[in-house]
């Protein structure tokens, strides 16, 4: 059991520590650190598609973080960023597509069809509800 | 069976045809669309490959078609592009522009010996930044410009005997000839 848990333990130091060899460059700012690593976990790798750019060691990702990097020390802002990035890459580069009319339907689809489940059941409820009181009527008139 | 219960058969048969139609004839199937296609390229400048004093770039290609090539020697995809880039730099009909992407001048040009050079002229992207500005997701990537300088085609992927026709020659007017790009000095 104690050499299981040392194991576990090995393993997690060693999980952590090849996410950090992916990208070991950091920013001099605390607080643009802080926007660079929310920066990278919501932009996608173009080549690798369902790795973000903080996963991914392919050369295109390794370029697009620097290019981050160097922006965000321009003072650029993180809108600024990602309107620059999904210019030259389109929207795939996001992982949150944008809220936009075009957009609409991604993202109101899920809540349209949970209130559409909703509707369905409510119905379904309402008419078993219905037979289960004839039933009791029924019931009552003839004992 | 009562007619209500083919209801949910009947939704899912047209998920299954929509799916499969969206699935099969998306245009996005495993290819990034450029967002760049029909809008001017970006301001590009970049050294020579054989001159690294001189430099070549958006601007010195104004009034010209070209065909901007991305490619590199690290890159297996390119090797099987380069005998249809050779064969179209025979037509003549479109000069085409090399980015030798994130690689040595050593490599690319003993790549260029062996095998011959399809490039009217060859510029060198070390960093990537030039690649990033143009959307460049991985090699080869090919970007057919006007004389207006408005990228009118990016092709996301090998150019084949096809697509070069059907993509990049219709796309250029018969008349136009592939006058030499001239880099200008740094």
């Amino acid at each position: 059991m104690r050499a299981l848990l040392v194991l576990v333990a090995l393993l997690l130091v060693a999980a952590g520590r090849m996410a950090w060899a992916v990208d070991p460059a950091t920013m001099p700012d605390p607080a643009l650190q802080a926007r660079y690593e929310v920066l990278i976990h919501e932009l996608r790798c173009v080549q690798c598609e369902n790795n973000s750019l903080a996963d991914s060691d392919a050369w295109i990702a390794t370029d697009v973080r620097r290019q981050i990097r160097d922006m965000l020390a321009a003072g650029r802002s993180d809108k600024e960023i990602k309107g620059y990035l999904v210019s030259r890459y389109s929207e795939f580069i996001l992982f949150r597509p944008e809220y936009s009319w075009r957009n609409a339907w991604l993202w109101g689809l899920p809540l349209f069809l949970l209130i559409l489940g909703f509707a369905i059941a409510v119905r379904i409820i309402h008419q078993r509800s219905l037979l289960v009181d004839n039933e009791d009527e029924a019931d009552v008139s003839h004992p | 069976m009562k007619p209500r219960f083919l209801v949910p058969l009947g939704v899912f048969a047209v998920l299954v045809v929509v799916l499969f139609v969206g699935i099969n004839h998306s245009r996005e199937v495993g290819v990034l669309q450029s967002p760049l296609v029909g809008h001017q390229i970006p301001d590009w400048e970049l050294p020579v490959l054989t001159d690294p004093a001189k430099s070549l770039g958006s601007r010195e290609l104004k009034g010209q078609w070209y065909v901007l090539n991305f490619w590199g020697t690290w890159c297996y995809a390119c090797r099987a592009e380069h005998p249809i880039l050779l064969q179209a730099q025979r037509d003549a009909r479109v000069q085409i522009i090399g980015v030798d992407w994130k690689d040595e001048n050593d490599l690319a040009l003993e790549f260029l010996a062996k095998l011959g050079n399809p490039y009217s002229l060859i510029v060198s992207d070390h960093t990537g930044n030039t690649a990033i500005d143009l959307g460049v997701a991985a090699a080869p990537e090919s970007f057919l410009v006007n004389p207006e300088g408005v990228i009118v085609y990016k092709e996301p992927g090998v150019i084949t005997a096809e697509t070069w026709k059907r993509e990049f020659l219709s796309r250029v007017p018969p008349q136009s000839s592939a006058p030499a790009a001239t880099p200008g000095a740094s």
